[in-house]
């Protein structure tokens, strides 16, 4: 690719400038750097979920005689067990597992864009990109159909106490939100929304990026540059992309 | 754009099957595990065994994920060590905010 050929004397030290000595070009280095700085964003996110799910009590007793409650952390495949089209039909876990598949698959379509550039061989790139960004919608689409199941809630509301004119009330509450949580402590919702929507917005800047490369692919401008290292480095963002869902699945949804 | 008036000679070599079919069997493993992970999800009690095993299953993945997809494993071995030893932090971060987590749960419920 753009990789740095000086001649340097033989002597010379590696790290005195004219060669690469990481192997990549500035472009694949910062962006293998900015990615860096991401995993620890979303460290960050996930390990203070751990924290704070770590000092609330965890729900004692059998998974089928689980209530929503604020008293302890809920049972995560107690909370997200609907799947559309199938109301009232407890699926644990079913739905987020469809959405795993679909973004390893967007990754695996990623790969193969990236390796028809290597070969310049423009049309698998655009056959490839287009069934990446697919996917990457796909799985936008399942996540504000997630998003809408845990806002909306459940068909029998849970007893909720609320903070309300300067006095504690009991009221029935169906769904979440940053204020108001019927599945466990209010924690839950919240990070619930930060986690799933940081790497939602995450997805979503992806597919911009994907649909950029599609686009200078369509009109021949990787062609014209002589090689295709954009499709690798968006192809880096976007399995980083999936590498942070298969954090956010074990995390979030299996503990 | 002046120079670029005539579209380049771009020769396409054909898809290096080998290659191909590596990144496959890379997807089916990811597949795997992740179907794996269900199975152990409705099947071990809950407890430290289950937690474990879906930690060793998710760093399984990652390695995939980073080794193969992101073509990290084949890199410069000086690429592959500057992204790899700030990871550290991560696990540091993970133990310390998990000790404090249990420490705060003691003072709060019990």
């Amino acid at each position: 690719m753009a990789h740095a050929h000086a001649t340097t004397a033989p002597d010379q030290n590696v790290w005195n400038g004219g060669v690469a000595p990481l192997g990549a070009s500035y472009g694949k280095l910062m962006m293998w750097f900015f990615l860096l700085s991401d995993a620890f964003t979303f460290s960050g996110l996930l390990i203070t979920y751990g924290l704070v799910r770590s000092s609330h009590p965890a729900f004692e007793g059998l998974a089928q005689a689980f209530t929503f409650s604020h008293d302890y952390w809920p049972i995560p495949e107690k909370v997200f067990e609907a799947v559309p089209f199938l109301h009232g039909v407890s699926l644990p876990l079913v739905f987020v597992g469809i959405m795993t598949f679909i973004l390893i698959m967007s990754s695996v379509t990623m790969v193969l864009a990236v390796e028809a550039g290597h070969r310049m061989d423009q049309k698998a790139v655009e056959k490839w990109m287009l069934w990446t960004i697919l996917g990457g919608l796909t799985f936008l689409g399942c996540q504000a159909w997630e998003w809408t199941h845990f806002i909306v809630g459940t068909d029998t509301p849970t007893l909720v106490k609320d903070f309300v004119n300067g006095q504690w009330i009991t009221k029935e509450v169906t769904g979440a939100n940053l204020h108001i949580n019927q599945y466990g402590p209010q924690d839950f919702a919240d990070f619930f929304f930060f986690i799933t929507g940081f790497h939602g917005f995450h997805v979503f800047s992806g597919v911009l990026l994907n649909f950029l490369i599609y686009y200078n692919t369509v009109t021949g401008v990787y062609n014209r540059r002589g090689h295709y290292e954009m499709v690798e480095k968006v192809g880096l963002y976007w399995h980083f992309v999936d590498l942070v869902w298969v954090f956010v699945f074990t995390f979030f949804y299996l503990v | 754009m002046a120079h670029h008036a005539h579209e380049p000679e771009v020769v396409v070599l054909p898809p290096d099957k080998e290659k191909i079919k590596k990144l496959w069997t890379v997807a089916a493993i990811l597949g795997a595990i992740t179907a794996v992970e269900f199975i152990v999800a409705f099947t071990v009690p809950h407890g430290f065994f289950k937690t474990s095993v879906f930690v060793i299953m998710t760093i399984v993945k990652a390695g995939y994920i980073v080794g193969e997809f992101m073509h990290l494993k084949y890199e410069a071995k000086v690429l592959f060590w500057s992204v790899l030893i700030p990871i550290t932090f991560i696990v540091w971060m993970l133990i310390a905010f998990l000790y404090e987590g249990f420490q705060l749960s003691d003072v709060n419920f019990i």
